[in-house]
């Protein structure tokens, strides 16, 4: 080996090593674990079955959330966070600018636990509804319903959504604009054809890192959807934590992973043909 | 026949952007099919002008018209004026048809596809890209984009085509057959062409009129040969064309002439294209290619000769460019043609010399 290579392997390392350690040996016993039985007193005995595979149907509900809820809560924030980041991006004085950013995160600044009990209170009897219903728009139930979830995805993820897409307008070139006014393109055109189509990379970045994220999520949904609206994540708690069976936990998280992985590559092929061929369209 | 409203028009224009002049009363007429080039330093206003002939600037003050209305207050989207951007400003998300095509397509009623496409593909031909309109637009050399987005500009055949430094990003050589293209589409297609730029070369050698710029402010407007020949003061003579300049004081002479007593009592006597006080502070403009040299003074009477020392020599080809030192005048360029240095001989770097050139030669400008 040359100096370089041992350069190269030395630099390598403790990424691969960790890679190995934390991701690919979890998921070997993940799926070893998956074609086992449950012990009496729980856990994992030794076996070859494929029942914990066949047995999923009695998680289906915990998929349907997880597989309408994340992407509608990518939607939400994607919405959400555009109209944020392009005023941050085009429109914000520079002195504002940096202020404006920082109040962003600043919500990262406490744990999503005391944020999300925030939402609870908010949420709850005495919060918003009986707001509204001192207004005498009658008092709906928002605590523990999907809307409940939806706001506290949007609410914990947006920054997320916010920084690639503020991130892809602020390196937009703007003449551009310039070129696309002087052509006859009036400013909404401009908008469509100019600066939405160059700021997707921006969008699909978001896009996927919340998404990617939304789908192991299992914090919100225990919150604010009170065991009503439960995600993968808190069927997963539930197998390994309060009913030890983790056979079928670990079959459960398997078909997660695949569903990530079919919905990453789905998502992936369609944002490749809307952005053309271009191979600067970066993704992650 | 030409018409003779002007197709474009400054009057009075100015422009602040917070407490600074960018341009300051402006008038000016563009005339139809004409070429005209802004030219002066970074900052003297150029870009301003052309933005606000573009609509991506509005007058301070004053008026902008367009074949003779007033467009104040017409957005850039709307005036049919297309421009030509220093670093191109391509979509990188289109190709280059796609490129080429954005003009058309934002048209109401909208062109259809057939039409478009005919059109892209001459656009192409006449900038000598056929056949390129699915590049990528990185697949494109910097001298291809700079015909693209060329092709994207006339595509629209605009009233008005601006260049803003259209050619600063080509190397030497590119930049010459550029110029020379723009000039032949120029003429071929009859649009009126409004350039920007800061290299006098260019504009004299394209330019039909060119209008030179200092601090906002217009200096002189005319014809290349005009700014030659008869430039208003030291600063039009120093951009157009190698000039030497002698500072000094000026002096009413008969016969229309001005002389200018310069240090150690030299007199250079002279024309003043612009009116000058008696006293006044002024500079003697002397073409390079105006002065010779030789080993003596020359006998005839109507010559003046300085006695200089020659400091260095720069062979050219067809001409020898000297610079030398006279001790009262300082230090000055000679340009001597090969058949003129044939006959005296090439001079060496120390030697001894004279430069003489005829009296009544220089012309005697506002030293400003």
């Amino acid at each position: 080996m040359t100096r370089r290579d041992i350069r190269t392997w030395l630099l390598v390392a403790p990424a691969a090593a960790w890679l190995l350690v934390m991701l690919v040996l979890p998921l070997v016993v993940v799926v070893v674990f998956s074609f086992g039985e449950r012990a009496e007193a729980g856990g994992y005995a030794p076996a070859f079955t494929l029942d914990n595979y066949l047995n999923l149907g009695a998680r289906a509900t915990a998929f349907a959330n997880t597989l309408t809820l994340a992407p509608l809560g990518t939607l939400a924030c994607l919405v959400l966070a555009y109209p944020l980041a392009y005023f941050l991006a085009m429109r914000a004085s520079p002195r504002w600018r940096t202020l404006l950013l920082i109040l962003v995160i600043v919500p990262f600044w406490t744990s999503i636990l005391i944020r999300s009990y925030a939402w609870i209170f908010l949420l709850g009897g005495q919060g918003i509804p009986s707001l509204l219903n001192a207004l005498g728009l009658g008092s709906p139930r928002l605590i523990n319903t999907p809307f409940a979830v939806l706001v506290g995805i949007v609410y914990g993820y947006l920054p997320l959504m916010v920084f690639p897409i503020y991130v892809s307008l602020d390196r937009l070139d703007k003449r551009l604009l310039e070129a696309s006014a002087d052509l006859g393109a009036p400013p909404w055109r401009s908008f469509l054809q100019v600066t939405l189509p160059l700021s997707m990379p921006g969008m699909a970045t978001g896009s996927m890192l919340v998404f990617i994220l939304l789908m192991g999520e299992f914090l919100i949904p225990a919150m604010l959807g009170g065991g009503k609206v439960f995600f993968v994540g808190n069927a997963l708690v539930d197998l390994f934590l309060q009913s030890r069976n983790w056979p079928f936990g670990s079959a459960v998280a398997a078909a997660l992973v695949l569903v990530m992985l079919v919905a990453v590559t789905l998502y992936m092929r369609f944002t490749r043909s809307w952005a053309g061929t271009r191979d600067d369209v970066s993704l992650m | 026949m030409e018409s003779q409203t002007p197709i474009a028009e400054l009057r009075g224009a100015t422009k602040l952007f917070g407490e600074v002049v960018a341009a300051q009363d402006l008038s000016l007429a563009i005339r139809r099919g004409e070429f005209l080039s802004f030219l002066g330093p970074s900052g003297c206003g150029k870009t301003t002008a052309l933005r606000l002939l573009a609509g991506f600037e509005q007058p301070t003050s004053g008026d902008v018209l367009l074949d003779g209305q007033r467009v104040n207050d017409v957005p850039a989207h709307l005036r049919p004026v297309n421009m030509v951007f220093q670093h191109y400003a391509l979509f990188p998300h289109l190709d280059v048809a796609g490129n080429i095509a954005y003009g058309l397509r934002q048209r109401r009623p909208r062109p259809d596809a057939a039409a478009i496409a005919a059109a892209v593909e001459a656009a192409l031909r006449m900038v000598r890209l056929p056949g390129f309109g699915d590049r990528r637009i990185w697949e494109m050399s910097g001298g291809q984009q700079q015909r693209v987005a060329l092709a994207r500009a006339i595509v629209n055949e605009p009233k008005l085509l601006l260049l803003d430094e259209p050619l600063a990003a080509l190397d030497k050589k590119l930049r010459r057959d550029m110029q020379i293209e723009l000039q032949g589409l120029q003429r071929s297609l009859g649009i009126t062409f409004v350039l920007v730029t800061h290299d006098q070369e260019e504009a004299l050698s394209m330019s039909d009129r060119i209008c030179i710029m200092r601090g906002g402010r217009i200096e002189q407007v005319g014809t290349p040969r005009d700014l030659y020949d008869r430039p208003r003061n030291r600063y039009v003579a120093d951009f157009v064309g190698k000039s030497n300049f002698f500072e000094g004081r000026a002096e009413a002479a008969p016969g229309g002439q001005t002389i200018l007593v310069a240090a150690g009592g030299h007199r250079i006597a002279g024309t003043a294209p612009a009116p000058l006080a008696a006293g006044a502070r002024v500079a003697a403009s002397l073409r390079p290619e105006q002065i010779g040299l030789a080993r003596a003074a020359p006998e005839d009477g109507g010559r003046i000769a300085l006695p200089v020392e020659v400091v260095t020599r720069i062979f050219l080809g067809e001409h020898t460019e000297y610079l030398v030192r006279n001790r009262d005048l300082g230090e000055f360029l000679v340009l001597v043609p090969r058949q003129a240095e044939a006959a005296t001989g090439a001079f060496d770097p120390g030697e001894a010399a004279q430069a003489h050139w005829r009296q009544g030669d220089a012309l005697i400008l506002a030293d400003t």
